[in-house]
């Protein structure tokens, strides 16, 4: 697919034109973008979904215990050494070519920064906070839910924010292995001309700053009160 | 060295059975491809993500002194580097090519783009985190705001900016495989073969796990590096 996409890009000029040609192109087929960004946006979502479903519970659990930070620390480690084409690939030598595929191939990208995100949002609350708590009598899932869930909840959205930002651009690659998406135009230059591919690749940048931005807003709206005045230290703190 | 490589299409018309069939991992093909196919591709996938991280490390030193000099422009260089993150990989390489053509150039670009998120951060946060009463000790002693910054802010820097330095190689590492829908070079181009040859599986295994391997033997031989410049830190820091 690399092959077609390298031979076709070569009869169209590399100018700044072709941003403007891009720009035509999304006005005379906004039916071919939205369709090819709800397949994406479809695909993304149950990704994000199942890797929260797993990842969540099991690094806020994990990290109310204060055990596993090996686990964490690992999972971390290793999601960030497997490069997205390598795990598409893989998901199509184990799963065959679809959307289940692609969505497992994205989750197992997406639950290594949200779960060790989770881990140490609950492992690091103040002890001295939950200490205060359990000595006003809080039961132990009173603890969980109303003290150590919510001082933990922006670095719990942060790896959230940044699987998201994972899977919508891996998502991009999943077309290679018939994931649909915008990746569809943007990996097909033999149909799509350059302006198609560089107008998918615009509107795939808007819909991951869009998506990450959202999710920004969500976790500052979420951040109680009293954490707010601190700069959330998100994505480093998930990487270190 | 860059063009050495060269497309070879994987023929399992040809070969022992094991190729013929496309079973799971065949050796043979390995052994036979290795001078020809995979070792090219590694040694690109090398340079690429060397000169990347290079040219990241040199940009990422210059902004974070700025921010760290005038913190009205902090806020904004780190919103850039945030911005420039967020973009899905293929769509930058594919965003700079009306610009830069299918070229070594692009792909760089591309990476160096994503370098700089965490290498402004952490070296920023290195410098930051530099006891002012160290600085003081130092000025005191008669340093020179030069040799302060060499012999005493940078090395006692060295732990987050290495750590920094460890996932920027390891992410670019992933992200230059997929450099290979621009250029047919690095770790992702026998993968893109053999996906478009009726998934000739021993190639992707292969490739992948090269790629995986050279990510995790970074982070490893960066590691090394780290405890070998601050030899200070070593009883403290087990990880």
């Amino acid at each position: 697919m690399g092959e077609e996409a390298a031979t076709g890009v070569i009869a169209d000029a590399f100018t700044w034109r072709t941003f403007g040609r891009a720009f035509r192109f999304m006005a005379d087929n906004p039916g071919l973008l939205l369709d090819k960004t709800a397949q994406q946006v479809e695909l993304s979502a149950a990704a994000i979904g199942i890797a929260i479903a797993i990842a969540l519970p099991l690094g806020v659990w994990l990290g109310h215990l204060h055990r596993g930070s090996f686990v964490a620390i690992s999972v971390s480690n290793l999601g960030r050494a497997l490069p997205s084409l390598v795990l598409i690939a893989f998901g199509i030598l184990v799963f065959g070519i679809g959307f289940w595929n692609n969505a497992a191939a994205l989750v197992v990208l997406a639950v290594p920064p949200i779960l060790t995100n989770a881990y140490f949002a609950v492992d690091q609350v103040d002890e001295s906070v939950v200490e205060a708590a359990r000595g006003m009598g809080m039961r132990r899932r009173d603890v969980l839910l109303r003290v150590e869930l919510p001082l933990a909840l922006p670095l719990v959205f942060a790896g959230i924010r940044i699987g998201t930002v994972f899977v919508v651009a891996t998502a991009t690659i999943a077309a290679i292995a018939g994931g649909g998406g915008l990746g569809d135009v943007i990996v097909n230059q033999a149909t799509y001309r350059l302006e198609g591919v560089v107008a998918a690749a615009l509107w795939v940048s808007a819909l991951a700053l869009g998506a990450a931005g959202l999710l920004a807003l969500a976790q500052r709206a979420l951040t109680p009160a009293g954490l707010r005045r601190e700069r959330g230290s998100g994505r480093t703190g998930a990487a270190l | 060295m860059t063009d050495a490589g060269g497309p070879v299409i994987p023929n399992f018309g040809e070969g022992s059975s094991c190729v013929v069939r496309n079973r799971v991992f065949c050796v043979d093909w390995v052994r036979d491809n290795w001078h020809g196919t995979l070792e090219p591709a590694l040694l690109q996938h090398l340079k690429l993500t060397g000169i990347a991280v290079a040219i990241g490390f040199g940009i990422a030193l210059v902004t974070a002194l700025v921010a760290y000099r005038a913190r009205r422009l902090e806020g904004p260089i780190g919103l850039v580097s945030d911005f420039l993150y967020t973009i899905p990989s293929l769509a930058l390489f594919q965003l700079l090519v009306p610009l830069t053509g299918l070229t070594v150039t692009t792909v760089e670009v591309a990476l160096v783009a994503y370098t700089l998120l965490i290498l402004h951060r952490n070296t920023l946060e290195g410098l930051r985190g530099v006891p002012e009463e160290v600085r003081e000790a130092a000025r005191g002693m008669g340093m020179t705001p030069l040799q302060t910054f060499v012999r005493v802010d940078l090395p006692l820097a060295v732990p987050p900016i290495v750590a920094g330095l460890r996932i920027a190689t390891v992410s670019t590492i992933s992200i230059a495989t997929v450099a290979a829908f621009v250029i047919p070079e690095g770790l992702g181009r026998p993968i893109f073969v053999a996906l478009s040859s009726n998934l000739f599986k021993t190639e992707i295994i292969a490739a992948g796990a090269l790629a995986i391997g050279l990510a995790l033997a970074a982070d490893a031989a960066l590691l090394v590096v780290q405890r070998a410049l601050t030899p200070w830190a070593r009883k403290r820091r087990p990880a």
